[in-house]
């Protein structure tokens, strides 16, 4: 009996080894999806690495060479402080690589609680679904802003900011996952056996709500670069003399004039982070949703 | 129709509340003493005692949040400590910039983006589709306050065909005003460009291969008729819902180009209420934009009743 259960769940691994092999596959034929993880892995190497390749460090600071042009020495040239750009450009990406991604976290976490619960409970959906309907009538930023400028700017009230603006959306697309699965023959089964509640949610509702969770999650992360980029140029996020890629920008635009380099290379940066992470989510959606891609194939 | 306006109406009555309820609870996130946050280091205990009795601070909470929501409804929105006058007077001064921003803004995007949606849509699987995929990418991963940034760079500092920042009113002329309004609009457009645009190409898409468009072109009717006529009325109401739904984006996207440009609008009103701890000014503001949006889109969800007839019969 033993070596059979051991045989049987043998061919369960190799089966679910071959349907990975068959998905990572597929991802792969997808070029424009490879292009956006290849961009997005490179800048994070970048940020983990580049710190390493350059003597400068991000604040410290040179009067004597002040707004200087890219050279051999200073590879992105220096700020208005003198402060080596390239350095500041990693540690800026470091920071806000982490804002953006605990953000993305943050909210996909707490969108998916909302959704899954908001799904199965009717009364909960009412009241949930208005506060977030509520919540979503705000502009992004500005919310985020009030909210930074009221706790106080720095990087971990730029975090929570950002996932107050950003929950409703992912909760909601939770929400409408779960709302599928919920109608389904088996959830009703397990109901009739007497499954606890905690259980139908988390054991069998959660993991068919993963694909458009884990694409949206793709989508916040770029989002949230964006928004810390917005919030920290605006002067409301992360706070000087700390890096990051929206307040070296911050700091470039009152040198616009003289020093076009503190525009261009952190703006690269922003976007190139962005690009890659929508990419990557379009890949994604297509390979682990059917249903929306079905109707992308019609885009395509 | 007038059923559909009632029910869409009243379904708004909930949202309007949580909409009040955040932004009250907003200010007493402050950690500590609103009052002291606001005075500053510098002001005597006296000072933040008047300023406590002054905002009602001392009340119980929800007798606070009565007063206030019964203020609200009659218009009072706050009263501003830097600038001395009522919240809704500092934000009506302030609108002026940052309307006319996003207006342009929205023009430019939709005389770009609607013609540009439909021929890619018609040329679908073409080189011609796959540059516009490739721009609509581009487009989207530019936020409006670099591509700010690029062209002030580009057509006011290198080429000084326009001014780099400022702003005329338009009651100074039209050309005064536009001036200083097309590159920021332009900034701001271009990201609207490319959301709109992609709209328009799926849903002009679906459209194109239902079963009256090849009816159509059966009866030997024009194409030109069949995409203008037929296929981009019934386009229309995928495009309008993101209209709708993307004014927010619009005028956050406004707030942060309009600083680049110092334009003195909205967003140039929120940075200094933060410098100038005038939290009443930072609430009323974002609560009058989050209203703003629901009135957008209220009207958008009416338009749909005129624009498609089936809205407004489908419904009770």
């Amino acid at each position: 009996m033993e070596i059979n259960t051991k045989g049987v769940e043998h061919i369960g691994s190799e089966l679910k080894s071959e349907k990975f092999k068959l998905l990572f596959r597929r991802f792969l034929f997808n070029k424009l999806a490879v292009v956006g993880t290849v961009i997005v892995i490179l800048l994070c190497l970048f940020s983990i690495v580049g710190p390493f390749m350059t003597k400068y460090g991000p604040l410290d600071i040179d009067p004597m060479n002040r707004l200087q042009p890219p050279s051999a020495d200073h590879w992105f040239g220096t700020d208005n402080f003198g402060r080596d750009l390239f350095s500041r450009v990693v540690h800026g990406g470091r920071v806000s690589l982490v804002v953006g991604f605990s953000a993305a976290l943050l909210t996909a976490i707490i969108g998916m609680i909302i959704g899954l619960y908001s799904s199965y409970y009717r009364i909960l959906d009412h009241v949930l679904m208005r506060i977030c309907d509520g919540l979503i009538a705000f502009p992004d930023i500005l919310l985020a802003i009030a909210i930074t400028a009221i706790l106080g700017p720095n990087p971990f009230n730029v975090v929570i900011a950002i996932t107050i603006v950003k929950v409703p959306a992912m909760a909601r697309i939770v929400r409408s996952a779960a709302l599928v699965v919920k109608e389904q023959t088996y959830i009703e089964a397990l109901k009739a056996q007497g499954a606890s509640s905690w259980r139908i949610i988390w054991v069998h509702m959660a993991p068919n709500t993963i694909s458009p969770f884990l694409v949206q999650m793709t989508y916040v992360f770029a989002l949230s670069i964006i928004l810390e980029a917005g919030l920290s140029f605006l002067g409301a996020g992360v706070p000087a003399p700390n890096p990051s890629w929206g307040n070296i920008l911050y700091d470039g635009k009152a040198v616009i004039f003289r020093a076009w380099w503190m525009t261009l290379f952190p703006s690269i940066f922003i976007t190139l982070a962005v690009l890659g992470l929508n990419l990557l989510g379009d890949g994604l959606r297509d390979l682990l949703d059917p249903h929306t891609s079905k109707a992308n194939k019609k885009l395509k | 129709m007038k059923a559909y306006i009632v029910t869409r109406i009243l379904s708004l009555i909930p949202v309007l509340l949580v909409v009040a309820i955040v932004a009250f609870f907003l200010i007493h996130l402050t950690p500590g003493d609103p009052a002291a946050v606001m005075l500053g280091s510098q002001a005597t205990p006296e000072e933040v005692e008047q300023l406590r009795e002054q905002l009602g601070l001392n009340l119980p909470l929800y007798e606070q949040f009565a007063n206030w929501f019964f203020g609200l409804l009659q218009g009072d929105f706050g009263w501003s400590i830097y600038y001395n006058r009522p919240v809704l007077t500092v934000f009506l001064e302030h609108l002026g910039p940052t309307l006319s921003l996003a207006v342009l803004a929205q023009a430019i995007s939709m005389v770009l983006a609607i013609p540009m949606g439909i021929s890619a849509a018609r040329k679908r699987g073409t080189k011609i589709d796959q540059i516009f995929m490739a721009l609509v990418m581009l487009g989207m991963a530019i936020p409006s306050f670099l591509m700010g940034l690029f062209l002030m760079q580009l057509f006011a500092l290198k080429l000084k065909l326009f001014p780099v920042a400022g702003y005329e009113p338009l009651s100074s002329g039209l050309w005064n005003h536009l001036k200083f309004m097309i590159l920021p609009a332009t900034a701001l457009g271009i990201i609207q460009t490319a959301i709109i645009a992609r709209m328009t190409r799926s849903s002009m898409l679906d459209v194109l291969s239902a079963n009256f468009i090849k009816t159509a072109y059966a009866k030997g009717v024009k194409e030109k008729i069949i995409v203008y006529k037929h296929a981009l009325r019934n386009a229309a109401i995928p495009i309008l819902t993101v209209l709708g739904q993307e004014f927010g984006t619009l005028i956050a996207g406004a707030v942060v180009t309009e600083t680049v440009f110092n334009l003195p609008g909205i967003g140039q009103l929120v940075i200094h209420a933060i410098e100038k701890r005038d939290y009443a000014v930072i609430q009323g503001t974002i609560l009058l934009a989050a209203l703003s949006y629901l009135l957008v889109n209220l009207i958008v969800d009416l338009l749909y009743g005129i624009v498609d007839p089936r809205v407004r019969f489908g419904r009770k």
